[in-house]
């Protein structure tokens, strides 16, 4: 096992590395640099910018910069938000879109699952179509949709919440992002669970138990429930990611200063060391996420071991 | 606590002191000897007294577009860094709420006979945050500052008239070789290489403020952090945490702290226009950067005294690659396109913001500065529209040969939707079969500059000051941005005569007939005057419309609501 976990954390790093040069390769070759505006710069300042940045040496210089850089775990200054450097972006915008990110997780699973059971339970009932209409609803408006739409009603009209700011993570302020990006998740996992639920009801080994005289409560929970979470479990990894790029659109209609708007505003700005910055970090994170998985399922599977 | 202010209409010129009126509970007399007062200025005037009650809480909250890149002053180049950095510093020369200028740090200045050496005497009583006095020596290290090549400063060349700053910015000679120092503590002395008309308005640009000499020293890179940054102005930086929010508190040190009335400035990124305006409505903000131009309407007929709208000193055109064919050589072509576009229904009705149709290239408003046009203003519709057929059938092209050409512009609902409109009044009155393209932001300012597969593209220029030259300068032979390839001796050699040029009066003469040579050649498309827009809180007072759109917090106040 120690082998195996030593083996696939040592295959880890080549993939890091190409990430790395991509995010290199591709962000240098974006037309423009950093440093074009409307209002060109003078030979002789755009020349000191350059030496500034380093911008000056051959790229192999630079990309070897770049990796010892990594190597050291510095990111390098920002270009476009000069007072910062990608290390304390990073370090200040993640643990905001970690908990606005981890919170959606969390409704959306307590919400779907629930929602999710009540529906199988009372299938083809008024209910079941209430739950299910409601879910298709929410899977087909996107974000950027329902995000001003809440806004609108429960921050112009009613006057109950801030229309945007972060405020250090006040609830006030979370709520509506929050809401934002688990409703589309909310409404997958419904559907995900009401529908491996009513498979799993209808199997032989539901019957015997309720034969048995199971109590129904003990049924559901103990033994239906766990087999039908199994492709919510799978749907897992999908979720994350959608709501890592859903954040990307909430924090900026939200106004929130999460590090999902690095990636666009970066990109826009061509920030050089922020886009690379970001790349590599979420690239790192996506990586250890699955070395995780890879060593918790062969954990479970001693098969995939050998 | 209940703070009132009496306003008295006919006395608008006496400068607004709140303070001086403010109710605290030891000074009730006072109170009642201004409440008299001011029944005796009614009696005196017979005007009807306005009771201005003020808010209990003096805290502003501006939405300010864009994450400010930096809070150096000396590396700041966007409009959101400066207008943070207005608040919480302050240049030699300061501006009213209408733009005017008026003295800053230094209370008072001369001029020398050929306007090519000005001396500054400083306020004794000015203090940086943490108490220390402002001095010369804090200008003259700012200054140099901002010219080292090691800051890297982006906007370093607005300090060229200045002796030597070309030189020390190319790395040719050391900062200490700049013009400009510090005969005492409270003289300044600078040096300019010829006089500069606008010179005085460069001193209110950030990269001329001061600098905190051992805050730099101790922090280095990391001075404009909350807690290490020492500012001048009458703010503090109080919080910064990156694109939630930038707070400033009051300089208890300012000289004229007295006259603030705000306590405190927070300043909020709001990049989606949308957002902001929302943010705005349910109460989260009390001035924005701009308007979602595709609510304008509703704005305008449901929130229209909130609603700024005034000239601001830029203009939108469209550029003709003069170095390529079809536009090479052929001015005759291009008076006919430029001639066809009718800016009225544009500005009427496509960008309806109230921009001002442009048939020049500085805007008006300009100081001492005659506005241009080009010579078919005059012209009747019909007339233009017969003028050019003509000059297009010259140019080798009709009907049944059309001129096909490419049009672009940067990806933007704005910029597509004029672009849109005016391939349909080429194609309606010319039969010009125009193919739009749209680039990304970088690659298209990149396409631009290379001028080799542009046509016809967009363009907007904002004058950095206001004089007629920072709008001249750009079709200098030699400015990096000139991307139509104009090239013209005489109005190079204007241009340098104008620099050169003491009397006022004669420099603005040589820049307007500099002006008139380059609209001759229709090398550009004038296409409107932009304005400035923003959505204001009734409550908020003491701003004023200025062309440059800069808004000091210190003069504003919030009334109670």
């Amino acid at each position: 096992m120690l082998a195996f976990a030593f083996k696939r954390f040592l295959g880890a790093w080549p993939t890091l590395l190409i990430l790395a040069t991509l995010a290199f390769v591709l962000v240098r070759a974006a037309p423009g640099g950093p440093f074009d505006v409307e209002k060109s710069l003078p030979p002789e300042i755009q020349a000191n910018l350059d030496r500034q940045y380093h911008l000056d040496e051959p790229l192999a210089k630079q990309y070897g910069r770049f990796l010892a850089g990594l190597a050291q775990g510095d990111l390098g200054p920002s270009f476009q938000y000069k007072d910062y450097t990608v290390n304390e972006l990073i370090a200040t915008g993640f643990p905001v879109s970690l908990r606005l990110g981890a919170l959606a997780m969390g409704v959306a699973l307590l919400l779907g699952l629930s929602l999710g059971v009540i529906a199988a339970l009372r299938q083809n009932t008024f209910t079941d179509y209430a739950v299910m209409a409601t879910a298709m609803t929410g899977i087909s408006i996107p974000n950027f949709v329902m995000a001003p739409l809440l806004i609108l009603l429960f921050a112009v009209a009613l006057n109950w919440l801030p229309a945007g700011g972060w405020e250090g993570g006040h609830w006030k302020h979370t709520l509506l992002p929050v809401i934002a990006l688990s409703l589309p998740q909310v409404a997958y996992i419904a559907r995900l669970t009401r529908g491996s639920m009513l498979e799993v009801l209808r199997s032989n080994f539901i019957r015997t138990a309720r034969a048995k005289g199971v109590p129904e409560r003990w049924v559901i929970l103990r033994h239906a429930l766990r087999p039908a979470l199994l492709p919510v479990v799978s749907y897992l990894g999908p979720a994350t990611a959608a709501i890592v790029t859903g954040s990307v659109v909430v924090e900026q209609i939200f106004g929130i200063p999460g590090l999902g708007r690095y990636f666009v505003q970066g990109a826009l700005n061509r920030d050089y060391t922020l886009v690379m910055g970001v790349v590599v970090f979420y690239g790192a994170l996506i990586v250890a996420f699955n070395l995780l998985v890879d060593l918790i399922y062969a954990w479970l599977d001693p098969r995939i071991r050998y | 606590m209940l703070r009132l202010r009496l306003t008295i209409p006919g006395l608008h010129s006496i400068p607004d002191h709140p303070q001086l009126v403010r109710q605290r509970p030891r000074r009730k007399w006072a109170q009642c000897v201004l409440v008299l007062l001011g029944l005796v200025w009614f009696g005196l005037y017979g005007a009807s007294v306005a009771a201005e009650e003020l808010a209990a809480v003096q805290a502003l909250h501006r939405g300010n577009g864009a994450e400010p890149q930096t809070l150096d002053p000396h590396k700041a180049e966007d409009v959101s860094s400066a207008n943070i950095l207005r608040d919480l510093y302050e240049g030699l020369v300061g501006e009213a709420p209408d733009g005017t200028l008026i003295p800053g740090a230094a209370e008072r200045w001369q001029v020398n006979a050929d306007g090519t050496e000005y001396t500054f005497y400083l306020r004794r009583n000015a203090r940086w945050s943490n108490g220390d006095p402002v001095t010369a020596e804090d200008f003259v290290a700012g200054l140099r500052r901002a010219v080292d090549p090691l800051t890297a400063s982006h906007y370093a060349q607005v300090l060229a008239p200045i002796r030597n700053a070309a030189a020390v910015i190319a790395g040719q000679e050391p900062p200490t070789m700049l013009g400009a120092r510090a005969v005492d503590a409270y003289t300044l002395q600078i040096e300019l290489i010829a006089p500069t008309p606008y010179f005085l308005g460069l001193l209110t640009h950030s990269t001329t403020y001061p600098i905190h000499r051992p805050s730099l020293a101790q922090h280095g890179a990391r001075f404009t952090r909350p807690g290490n940054l020492i500012s001048n102005g009458a703010y503090r930086l109080s919080e910064w945490v990156v694109h939630s929010h930038i707070k400033l508190a009051r300089n208890t040190h300012y000289w004229d702290n007295v006259h603030t009335t705000i306590d405190e400035v927070s300043y909020y990124p709001t990049e989606d226009s949308n957002g902001a305006f929302k943010r705005y409505r349910a109460g989260g903000l009390d001035w924005t950067g701009t308007v979602p131009l595709n609510q304008f309407r509703w704005i305008r007929e449901n929130l229209a005294d909130e609603l700024q709208v005034a000239p601001y000193l830029g203009t939108y055109f469209y550029g003709f690659n003069i170095t390529r064919p079809p536009f090479k050589d052929a001015p005759g072509l291009r008076h006919a396109l430029s001639m066809v576009i009718d800016r009225e229904i544009l500005t009427g009705k496509i960008t309806g913001a109230g921009e001002v149709p442009a048939y020049g290239w500085v805007p008006p408003g300009v100081a001492g500065y005659e506005a241009q046009g080009v010579n078919f203003s005059a012209l009747t519709p019909a007339q233009r529209l017969a003028e050019a057929r003509r000059l297009y059938a010259a140019a080798g092209y009709s009907r049944v040969r059309p001129l096909e050409i490419e049009l672009r512009y940067n990806t933007s609902e704005n910029h597509k939707k004029v672009a849109v409109a005016i391939a349909a009044m080429w194609k309606q009155a010319l039969g010009v079969k125009t193919r739009l393209v749209n680039e990304e932001w970088k690659v298209f300012l990149e396409t631009r500059k290379q001028k080799v597969h542009t046509q016809v593209f967009r363009a907007g220029w904002i004058g950095d000051y206001n004089d007629p030259y920072t709008f001249a300068e750009l079709f200098h032979s030699g400015h990096g941005r000139n991307d139509t390839g104009f090239v013209n001796v005489d109005y190079d050699r204007l241009l340098q005569k104008a620099s050169l040029t003491t009397d006022a009066k004669t420099r603005m003469l040589l820049l307007e007939q500099a002006e008139r040579i380059l609209l001759a050649e229709h090398t550009i498309v004038p296409i409107y005057f932009y304005v400035s827009k923003r959505l204001v809180k009734p409550y908020i007072k003491g701003y004023a419309a200025n062309i440059l759109d800069h808004h000091h917090s210190k003069h504003m106040r919030v009334l109670k609501h």
